[in-house]
């Protein structure tokens, strides 16, 4: 072993699994600098633009699980639907706070 | 081989590490669920924070009266980059069995991620010093709740490396030693999605609304 990728079968795995983590990177790097640049350069209306600063949130969460946590549907064990749920309670949780929440508020005013 | 089931998330040893392999999948399977309930934390956090900066900011300053964003857009990228980094500690944990690869990366994150933590604790005390402290509105007081909750987490995150590259040289590259660096890698990148919520719901939302 010199530190060169170890088995045969292994290389062809290895540019798979550097590939990943490249493109990951390069479009987490990317759908960050949109967002940034979205609010620092002010582009499009306030509402627009906060709808468009939340979908890039979750395409760049999105890419993190499949490039970064490697979480696919060929996952052997419940990892994906582990995750799902986990969205689906913390969407109850954070959207019913918030709604009930505001709506209080409005109705103090 | 290459279309195997992945058996747990992150990067899988598979057909490098049979034996290590199979040791992963109930450790990380388990480690899994803790980030999963971590995540819960939050997002109730998220919620307080997100009712709090708009109703709870009393006579104290707005989100956009305080926020610099140029400084959060680098620790962002600070951050982005520990976690392509610590992608490169895993691809050479699994498939450069010797060398310096490993704990050159790991290093390299390490220094990536204290730098991370490095512009937080700055941003801090440019706040504590323009008098936007956490006792002074609902605001204030759920935001660093929410974002210190997570620096320390990450913080943790560097002790546990440190600890790592002890163990490391202590013990060498064994299952164990293994199995801990992929849990590490999890932890970590999961705080990297935490920390796309903070800089859009909390960063660019504030600046914006």
């Amino acid at each position: 072993m010199n530190g060169e990728p170890t088995t045969g079968g292994a290389v062809e795995t290895y540019e798979k699994d550097f590939r990943s983590y490249c493109i990951g990177g390069a479009l987490a790097l990317v759908l960050t600098a949109i967002a940034f640049a979205l609010v620092a350069f002010e582009i499009l209306p306030v509402f627009e633009r906060l709808v468009a600063i939340a979908l890039l949130a979750v395409v760049q969460i999105v890419v993190h699980f499949r490039y970064f946590l490697h979480i696919s549907w060929h996952s052997h064990r419940d990892d994906l639907q582990l995750v799902l749920f986990t969205s689906l309670i913390l969407f109850l949780m954070v959207g019913g706070t918030i709604w009930i929440l505001f709506n209080l508020h409005s109705r103090m005013m | 081989m290459n279309t195997s089931p992945l058996s747990h998330p992150g990067l899988n040893l598979g057909s490098v590490d049979e034996y290590s392999h199979e040791e992963a999948e109930p450790v990380i399977f388990g480690f899994w669920i803790f980030l999963m309930a971590d995540l819960v934390l939050f997002a109730l956090l998220f919620a307080t924070y997100a009712t709090m900066s708009v109703q709870g900011q009393a006579d104290g300053p707005s989100p956009a009266d305080i926020f610099d964003l140029s400084s959060a857009f680098i620790g962002t990228m600070l951050l982005l980059a520990s976690s392509i980094t610590f992608g490169m500690a895993s691809l050479a944990l699994k498939y450069r069995a010797d060398g310096p690869h490993l704990v050159l990366w790991l290093v390299l994150t390490f220094i990536l991620g204290a730098g991370f933590i490095g512009m937080e604790l700055r941003d801090f005390m440019t706040m504590i010093a323009q008098g936007a402290v956490p006792q002074l509105s609902g605001f204030l007081s759920s935001f660093y709740l929410l974002v210190a909750t997570h620096g320390i987490h990450v913080t943790a995150g560097l002790i546990w490396m440190i600890v790592l590259l002890i163990q490391l040289r202590v013990m060498g590259r064994t299952t164990t030693v293994k199995l801990r660096i992929m849990r590490l890698a999890l932890f970590w990148h999961m705080l990297d999605i935490v920390w796309v919520c903070i800089f859009s719901f909390v960063y660019l939302y504030g600046v914006t609304l």
